[in-house]
């Protein structure tokens, strides 16, 4: 059994951005369990840029930005594991993983979880017709593209304009592939903007919304889809049906907290984020196991998973050092407009809090507010909110000092 | 070099004949069209150990099953196939439906089925609480189980080639022609074989196999049913296979616990134009979701892994067809093979191999033949203790590949090794389970292909899903 | 002339307009003085930044990402990724080493060290 004061379980842009954190909040012994051979997880395959403008101020790629972070975990000298997967991880934080050198197991004062997510796989959205080679989820493709230098297909298809699947119909047309058409399901776009602009617009890609697709065709290697708009049920129109040839179909429908090991461990999920239930140390109910970065909730921008990472990693140091700040918990909840809220509980001790959230569909100009019964605790005005970008707002600590009442977030539109 | 015995068609049923066969001091050839074992009817297939008492008394079906019930499980044993002794419920669902198990009863006895009981639906309740409220009475089969096909199909091949059988993939069957001493069986791409006896064992295209010595007296019937997968969070749901008694919608949707862990439900019975449709419908995985509801109402949908389609090989005549071809001595078919075929598997198989026996085939038992095949699962059966000395052995069983089935480096080069070797992704997934979980191979993909590549000595671009055309990738970066 | 663009200068993705008033285009609709340059600018001389990636030739089947170290005009995003398909590098690089000079006014950088 080796026994250290926090284990972050992953290396990605959380892992990494918890473990410098805690490092500097005065915790030295901390280690990475990461599975691959490398630090920096999905970044290393997001060769484009975008990553890093709120947190460093410059416009840099996925590998360069996880670099950034990979220096500061070398210069502290935190120990990594690498190739090391872990295989689970017990309510009293024993940590079992498993790697060339056998089973190892760990054993710490706090756990830091930072899996990420995973993306949802054809199967997953019973999409209908034969099992031809050629349909890959647009990440997989991206690691095929982009760290092992294979072209997936020439003949494009993309169901989903997540960021990755838009990142990708780039990608593939400037490596000469013909994107014929990206499908969104729903009436809007779950991209970022730019996204929309500089991979869609610049490159002539007509996007289909309210569009599916309804069936996959080809025996050997994939020859084709049929798309078609769809209903208010997102069901396909028969009339609206269309057969587009093509070799490959990316799938960018949405991604998937990888909560295997939270769950198995017994810590309380929450049902619309998948990820777990935390305080604003992102702290999970199950008592020094944390939780950060795409594992707790799906971000659109590295820059907030690094904030978020940080949060935790000094949340475990402070636990660690006997630190963590006392006070009781109160609860958050969604209100009118907004899906969720994170963190879904708020600890009043003495201390500003931010709340995390998404709305449930776009809007154009609303306020937010803040509430617990009859007491308003903050307002924001936004000029436009979609599903895909999260929104932060703050509450004052002497705002929450005297709340009794969960604390409610809703919009309004203007 | 003329072989004994030929054998079309690696499925399920033509693996265990290449098994039983092995036991004799003869030479076998296995010949399969695509390019691994278990991708007809073997591939896809409810899994279910059937107790025996739906088959009409006095057919074939009937007589094959209540033998090959412990037959089945014994070769499992053997060649260490998971399989459990889950027992099966088939549930009527009101006044109207109850005479129906009684009559499932009947039947049962008098095929000679053990165990065979009839519960009122609470009684049945008591044991699966997750029984429809609507269920009044049920048959339930304390001898049925469930196995994966493909799993066996694997094995069986993998058994028999270990005692000398040949398997040669990627041979489709173009012609067959009778020689003085037997049988030429030439493939699409000109390559020939021959034999001295044929067994035919061709699932969807043994109607076709027949025509090619002149026996046109029966056709397949490709009829596709299509499945949902369910996620393991979904696997304990029921732990008995559960049944509906046959009604207007058909034989009705199965709810049932896998092997591995998962949910399974369906299948639909759609007649298709051809064994090789893997289509999966809007209309069919509809009624899988409803008709598996009305026995379960708690199934989860939202936790679908995948859905998929697999073909069965019927005929009009509703039995097994297995005899000596009238036109061509020492041919056997061996065709209808639908449910319930896996079942039967072994049955079926020896009474090939006594049909061979009939028609003139010396069998000579063979010293050390060796029907047990170690087990493929081994590790990931072991204790912590003993994972770690066998990777401080092994370090490649330490490095895991999947993280969602927990598939190690060292398992997946196995599969690709040993007999029948994997050559394709979908082989590794059959073999392994790698790629099979939640991510359906988004993660491990990659280095599944590269694992491929470098085991069989092949550029990544020629890696395939299934053999064939079915390439993953078009070439690279800028060429 | 009349132009719609949205702003991707941040996520709020300002919905601006550029007017031809005389000669002199104006702008509404943005937020922030960086909009409406980003607005001026995708009128008359858009850039983007390319990233792609290059061969590491004493690397067998290996690949290294690079980017142009400022943006270069929209129009020719493709003429780099041919002068990138024709460059090869020798690990090991580190991440700014420049790959190319000269590619319509700034450099090739790689992003990705390899040892």
């Amino acid at each position: 059994m080796n026994e250290h004061a926090i284990i972050v379980v992953g290396g990605g842009p959380a892992g990494m951005a918890a473990a410098i954190a805690a490092y500097d909040r005065g915790v030295t012994d901390v280690v990475i369990l990461d599975r691959e051979p490398h630090l920096g997880g999905i970044l290393m395959q997001c060769i484009h840029n975008g990553f890093g403008l709120h947190k460093l101020g410059q416009e840099l790629t996925g590998p360069e930005y996880a670099a950034v972070y990979e220096r500061k975990v070398a210069e502290r000298g935190i120990k990594v594991y690498y190739e090391t997967t872990v295989t689970h991880v017990s309510p009293d934080r024993v940590v079992t993983a498993q790697s060339r050198q056998g089973i190892l197991k760990f054993k710490a004062q706090a756990v830091i979880l930072a899996m990420g997510c995973r993306e949802r796989s054809r199967g997953a959205l019973n999409i209908c017709g034969s099992r031809p080679a050629g349909v890959y989820s647009a990440g997989t493709a991206q690691k095929l593209m982009n760290c092992e230098g294979y072209m997936v297909g020439k003949k494009v298809v993309i169901l989903g304009s997540g960021d990755i699947g838009l990142i990708m119909a780039r990608r593939m047309s400037l490596e000469g592939a013909k994107v014929e058409a990206v499908c969104e399901l729903m009436p809007y776009s779950g991209g970022l903007t730019r996204n929309i602009v500089q991979c869609l617009e610049d490159f002539g890609i007509p996007l289909y919304l309210s569009t599916t697709v309804a069936q996959i065709h080809g025996d050997k290697r994939l020859e084709g889809v049929t798309i078609a708009q769809v209903d208010q049920r997102r069901q396909p129109i028969e009339e609206t049906k269309r057969y587009i040839p093509c070799d490959t179909l990316l799938l960018s429908v949405g991604l998937i907290p990888e909560n295997e090991l939270t769950r198995a461990c017994g810590i309380p999920m929450d049902p619309i984020t998948n990820g777990a239930l935390v305080d604003d140390t992102c702290q999970t109910a199950v008592p020094g196991i944390f939780a950060c970065g795409n594992v707790l909730q799906v971000h659109d921008l590295v820059d907030y998973v690094s904030d978020e990472a940080e949060r935790a990693g000094i949340g475990a140091a402070d636990l660690v050092l006997g630190a963590n700040a006392q006070g009781e918990l109160v609860a958050t909840k969604p209100g009118n407009g907004v899906r969720y809220v994170i963190p879904q509980n708020v600890r009043k001790a003495g201390q500003d809090v931010s709340l995390f959230l998404r709305v449930t569909q776009p809007f154009g100009k609303v306020k937010f507010t803040v509430t617990s019964g009859d007491q308003v605790l903050a307002v924001a005005k936004r000029l436009k909110a979609a599903p895909g970008e999260m929104e932060k707002i703050t509450v004052k600590a002497e705002q929450l000092a005297n709340v009794t009442e969960p604390i409610v977030v809703a919009l309004e539109e203007l | 070099m003329n072989y004994d015995v030929i054998i079309i068609g690696a499925g399920v049923v033509g693996g265990m004949a290449a098994r039983e066969l092995s036991r004799y001091q003869l030479s076998v050839c296995l010949l399969e069209k695509e390019n691994d074992v278990a991708t007809g009817a073997s591939r896809a297939n409810s899994g279910i150990v059937h107790g025996g008492y739906d088959p009409e008394p006095g057919t074939l079906k009937a007589k094959l099953n209540t033998i090959g019930v412990e037959q089945l499980y014994e070769a499992a044993q053997q060649l260490h196939v998971p399989c459990l002794h889950n027992g099966s419920m088939v549930c009527a669902f009101g006044e109207k439906e109850d005479p129906a198990v009684q009559e499932l009863y009947e039947r049962g006895q008098i095929n000679g089925i053990p165990g065979l009981k009839i519960l009122t639906g609470d009684e049945a309740r008591a044991i699966e609480p997750q029984l429809s409220k609507a269920i009044t009475s049920v048959l339930h089969v304390t001898n049925a189980g469930i196995i994966c096909p493909y799993d066996l199909t694997i094995a069986a091949v993998g058994n028999a080639m270990d005692n000398g059988v040949t398997l040669k993939r990627n041979f489709p069957v173009s012609a067959i022609e009778k020689g003085e001493n037997g049988y030429t069986v030439t493939s699409a791409k000109g390559e020939s074989v021959s034999g001295k006896y044929i067994l035919n064992c061709a699932g969807g295209y043994a109607d076709k196999l027949a025509a090619m010595v002149g026996d046109e007296y029966f056709t397949i019937i490709p009829r596709a049913g299509e499945y949902i997968l369910l996620d393991k969070a979904e696997g304990s749901r029921v732990s008995h296979t559960i049944f509906q008694v046959p009604s207007e919608e058909g034989k009705g949707i199965l709810v049932s616990p896998t092997v591995d862990g998962n949910l399974l439900t369906g299948p639909t019975a759609l007649k298709v134009a051809t064994p090789e449709s893997r289509d999966t419908t809007p209309a069919g995985l509809e009624q899988v979701q409803r008709l598996a509801a009305k026995s379960v109402p708690s199934v989860n949908f939202r936790q679908v892994i995948t859905s998929f389609t697999g073909v069965r090989a019927s005929e009009k005549g509703g039995d097994f067809i297995i005899e000596e071809s009238k036109n061509a001595p020492g041919f056997i078919h061996v065709a209808a093979i639908d449910s319930p075929g896996l079942t039967c598997c072994v049955s079926i198989a020896r009474y090939a191999v006594e049909l061979l026996k009939n028609a003139g085939l010396a069998l000579e038992e063979k010293a050390g033949w060796n029907g047990h095949r170690e087990n493929p699962h081994a590790f990931r059966e072991m204790t912590d203790e003993e994972k770690n000395a066998y990777i401080r052995e092994n370090p490649d069983f330490g490095k895991i590949v999947c993280r969602c089935e927990t598939v190690s480096e060292g398992e997946i080069r196995a599969a690709i090794r040993r007999n029948p070797g994997a050559m394709d992704i979908d082989g590794v997934k059959r073999r392994t389970r790698g790629g099979m979980g939640r991510c359906q191979g988004g993660f491990c993909g990659p280095y599944v292909m590269a694992l491929i590549a470098q085991e069989l000595g092949i550029p990544m671009e020629s890696v395939t899903k299934s053999g064939g055309e079915s390439f993953m990738l078009t070439g690279r970066i800028g060429e | 002339m009349e132009r719609n663009i949205t702003c991707i200068i941040c996520p709020r993705g300002c919905p601006m307009t550029v007017k031809d008033v005389d000669g002199k285009l104006e702008v509404t609709g943005f937020s922030c003085p960086k909009g409406e340059k980003y607005a001026i600018d995708e009128c008359t001389n858009p850039v983007r930044t390319v990233t792609s990636t290059v061969r590491v030739s004493n690397r067998k089947d290996t690949m290294v990402s690079v980017k142009t170290a400022a943006p270069v005009p929209k129009g020719k995003m493709m003429d780099v990724m041919a002068l990138l398909r024709k460059t090869a590098v020798d690990a090991p690089v580190a991440i700014g080493q420049v790959v190319l000079t000269d590619v319509f006014g700034t450099e090739v950088v790689i992003t990705k060290a390899i040892d």
